[in-house]
C-alpha cells in the first residue's frame, strides 16, 4: 500500500469516530491528574535525593565536645585530644572549631556577651571517619576518649539529623504513594471514559460489528482517541507542572538554605518525569483497550 | 441448487417472556429469491436479527454456508458477517459520515485498500441516483434517500446473502420498482435474497420469488404455497 494511501486509509478509519478531542473533559482531567502526579513524583524524587544527600553528607562525620567550665583547661585538653585524633586509623580528619565560629554561630541567640569569654562554651572538634561501620567507630572512640576524660563526648552528625532524615523520607513515601493512587485514578477515569465513549457510540459499534468488523477493530478506534486524548491532555499537565517545579525550584535556591537546597532533582529524575506522560498515553490506551473489549466481548 | 441457510427446529426466547419465535425450520437455496412475510410482531425481524447473526437462537441449529453459526466460536462470526449485506428497518446509517463514507464502510471493514474503494463507491452512489449527494450527512437526506444509501451499503460488498428488513417503506412506489430490479439483478448475479415486507404488490413483480409466511412466531407455510400469486414450491 502507498504511503497516500495508507494515510487516506487511517483518516477514513479515524473518521468512524465523530471527532471532537478537546472538547470532552477527558483530556482536562488527565491533564489536571498528569499536573499532579509530576509535582506529586518531582517531591518524592526531590526529598529522596535531599536524604540520600544528608546521608552521604552526614555519613562518618561527628562531633567531639570537650566539656569544660575552665577555659585554660579547655584548651589544653583540647589541643590534646586534637592531636590524639589525629593518630586514630579510622578518623580521616581532625578539625578543631574556631572559638570565633562558635561564637558566631550562638550570638544570634546569646547576643554580643557571647564572645566575652565568660560564659563557658564548650570546645568542638569536627572529626571525618573513614567509610564504614560509623556506629561502630565511634562507639570505639567514645570509649577511648571517656578514659582520657569524663568532659569528652562525642556525637556523630548523622544522630542530630536523624529525625529530619525520617521526616524527609517520609515525605518522599507519601508522594510516591500519592503518585501511585494517581496513576491508579487515571486508569480508572480512562475506563470510565471509554465505556461512556463505548456507550455513546453504541449505535455505530453494533453497525461496525453486524458489517462484520472484529473487536480489535473496534477498539483500535477507541484507543486511538483515548491515546490521543491522553497525549494532549498529559503534555497540558506535565508542561504547567514543569513550570512550577523551576519555579518551585528558583524559591529554594533563593532562600539560601543549605537543607532545602539539598532537596534538588539530579537528571535520572527529570528522565523519571518525562516519562511519566509517555507512561500515561500508553496506561490511557492499554486501559481503554481492555475496557472497549471487554464490552464488546458481552456482544454477540 | 445447494442450501446455503438451514434453520431447524429453532426457538427464540428473549428473557423470561414466551418464545418470539418457535420451531422455526426451513432452508434457503444459494442463489435463491425469498420474502418473509406476516404481520407486525409475528417475528420477522427476531428471524432476520437470527439470520444475520445479531442474535444467537434459545435452540435449535441454524447452518449458514455449511457451518453451524449457533456454536460457533465468536471469534469466527465477523468472517461470516462480511459475507451478509443486511439493510436494516431503521437504516442505521452513521449520523457523522458522509454518504459515501457510510457506503464504503463495508468495504473498509473488510480491509480494502483505500484506492480500490473509490470506483466501486462512486458506482454505488450513481447506481442508487445519489452521485451528486457523496459528501451530504445522512440527517440531510430524505428517508427515501437515507434508505437508498442503507441498500447501497448493504449490497457494496457483494455479500452471498443480501437480508433486508422492510427495504420499500419509506420509497415511493417508482423508488421500490428500482430497488426490486436492483435485488433482481444482485440475485441473478448468485445472491441468495431475504425480504421482509408487507407489501404484497412488490412481492408479485418477482416471478421467481418464493414466500414464507410467519405467524406468531411459527413459519406457517413453510412449502412457499401462500406466495403472492400462489406457487407452490419448497425453498432448498
Amino acid at each position: 500500500m502507498a504511503g497516500s494511501d495508507r494515510r487516506a486509509a487511517a483518516a477514513a478509519r479515524h473518521r468512524l469516530l465523530p471527532e471532537g478531542r478537546v472538547a470532552g473533559p477527558m483530556p482536562w482531567i488527565i491533564a489536571i491528574m498528569m499536573f499532579l502526579t509530576v509535582l506529586s513524583a518531582a517531591a518524592g524524587l526531590g526529598l529522596g535525593a535531599a536524604v540520600q544527600a544528608m546521608d552521604a553528607d552526614l555519613a562518618g562525620r561527628a562531633t567531639v565536645q570537650i566539656v569544660e567550665a575552665n577555659a585554660e583547661q579547655r584548651d589544653r585538653l583540647s589541643a590534646s585530644v586534637a592531636a590524639a585524633l589525629r593518630k586514630v586509623a579510622h578518623v580521616r580528619a581532625v578539625h578543631p572549631v574556631a572559638a570565633s565560629a562558635l561564637a558566631d554561630q550562638i550570638r544570634p541567640w546569646l547576643g554580643q556577651d557571647a564572645a566575652s569569654g565568660d560564659l563557658p562554651i564548650p570546645a568542638l572538634i569536627d572529626i571525618e571517619l573513614t567509610p564504614g561501620q560509623t556506629d561502630a567507630k565511634v562507639e570505639r572512640l567514645r570509649r577511648q576518649l571517656g578514659a582520657v576524660s569524663p568532659k569528652i563526648r562525642i556525637e556523630p552528625h548523622a544522630a542530630f539529623l536523624a529525625p529530619l532524615a525520617g521526616l524527609l523520607s517520609a515525605l518522599g513515601w507519601l508522594a510516591a504513594g500519592i503518585v501511585l493512587l494517581m496513576t491508579l485514578a487515571t486508569g480508572a477515569v480512562v475506563v470510565l471514559a471509554a465505556r461512556a465513549a463505548h456507550d455513546s457510540h453504541r449505535g455505530t459499534i453494533d453497525v461496525l460489528h453486524l458489517m462484520g468488523a472484529t473487536d480489535v477493530q473496534i477498539a483500535r478506534l477507541f484507543q486511538r482517541r483515548i491515546g490521543l486524548d491522553a497525549l494532549f491532555g498529559g503534555a497540558l499537565g506535565f508542561t504547567v507542572a514543569l513550570l512550577v517545579i523551576l519555579l518551585l525550584g528558583a524559591r529554594l535556591l533563593a532562600t539560601g538554605s543549605e537543607l532545602l537546597s539539598a532537596i534538588h532533582l539530579p537528571w535520572e529524575s527529570w528522565a523519571i518525569l518525562a516519562a511519566l506522560p509517555v507512561g500515561g498515553v500508553l496506561l490511557a490506551t492499554l486501559a481503554a483497550r481492555w475496557t472497549v473489549l471487554r464490552s464488546l466481548g458481552r456482544l454477540l | 441448487m445447494s442450501a446455503i441457510v438451514q434453520f431447524e427446529n429453532v426457538g427464540l426466547r428473549y428473557g423470561l417472556d414466551s418464545e418470539t419465535l418457535s420451531d422455526v425450520s426451513f432452508s434457503l437455496a444459494s442463489g435463491g429469491f425469498y420474502f418473509l412475510t406476516g404481520a407486525s410482531g409475528a417475528g420477522k425481524t427476531s428471524l432476520l436479527k437470527l439470520l444475520y447473526l445479531a442474535q444467537r437462537p434459545s435452540r435449535g441449529v441454524i447452518r449458514l454456508f455449511g457451518e453451524d453459526v449457533v456454536t460457533l466460536p465468536r471469534k469466527r462470526l465477523p468472517g461470516f458477517r462480511r459475507r451478509i449485506g443486511v439493510v436494516f428497518q431503521d437504516f442505521r446509517l452513521v449520523p457523522h459520515l458522509s454518504v459515501y463514507d457510510n457506503i464504503a464502510l463495508p468495504l473498509r471493514v473488510a480491509g480494502m485498500e483505500e484506492a480500490e474503494i473509490d470506483a466501486p463507491v462512486s458506482e454505488m452512489l450513481n447506481w442508487v441516483g445519489l452521485g451528486d449527494r457523496g459528501q451530504a450527512r445522512p440527517a440531510t437526506l430524505s428517508g427515501g434517500e437515507q434508505q437508498r444509501v442503507a441498500i447501497a451499503r448493504a449490497v457494496i460488498g457483494r455479500p452471498e446473502i443480501l437480508v433486508a428488513d422492510e427495504p420499500t417503506g419509506n420509497v415511493d412506489a417508482d423508488m421500490a420498482r428500482r430497488l426490486l430490479t436492483l435485488f433482481e439483478a444482485l440475485n441473478r448475479l448468485g445472491t441468495t435474497i431475504v425480504v421482509a415486507t408487507h407489501d404484497l404488490p412488490l412481492m408479485a413483480q418477482i416471478s421467481s420469488a418464493q414466500m414464507m409466511k410467519l405467524d406468531k412466531g411459527r413459519l406457517s407455510d413453510p412449502t412457499g404455497s401462500l406466495r403472492y400469486p400462489p406457487r407452490p414450491q419448497v425453498a432448498g
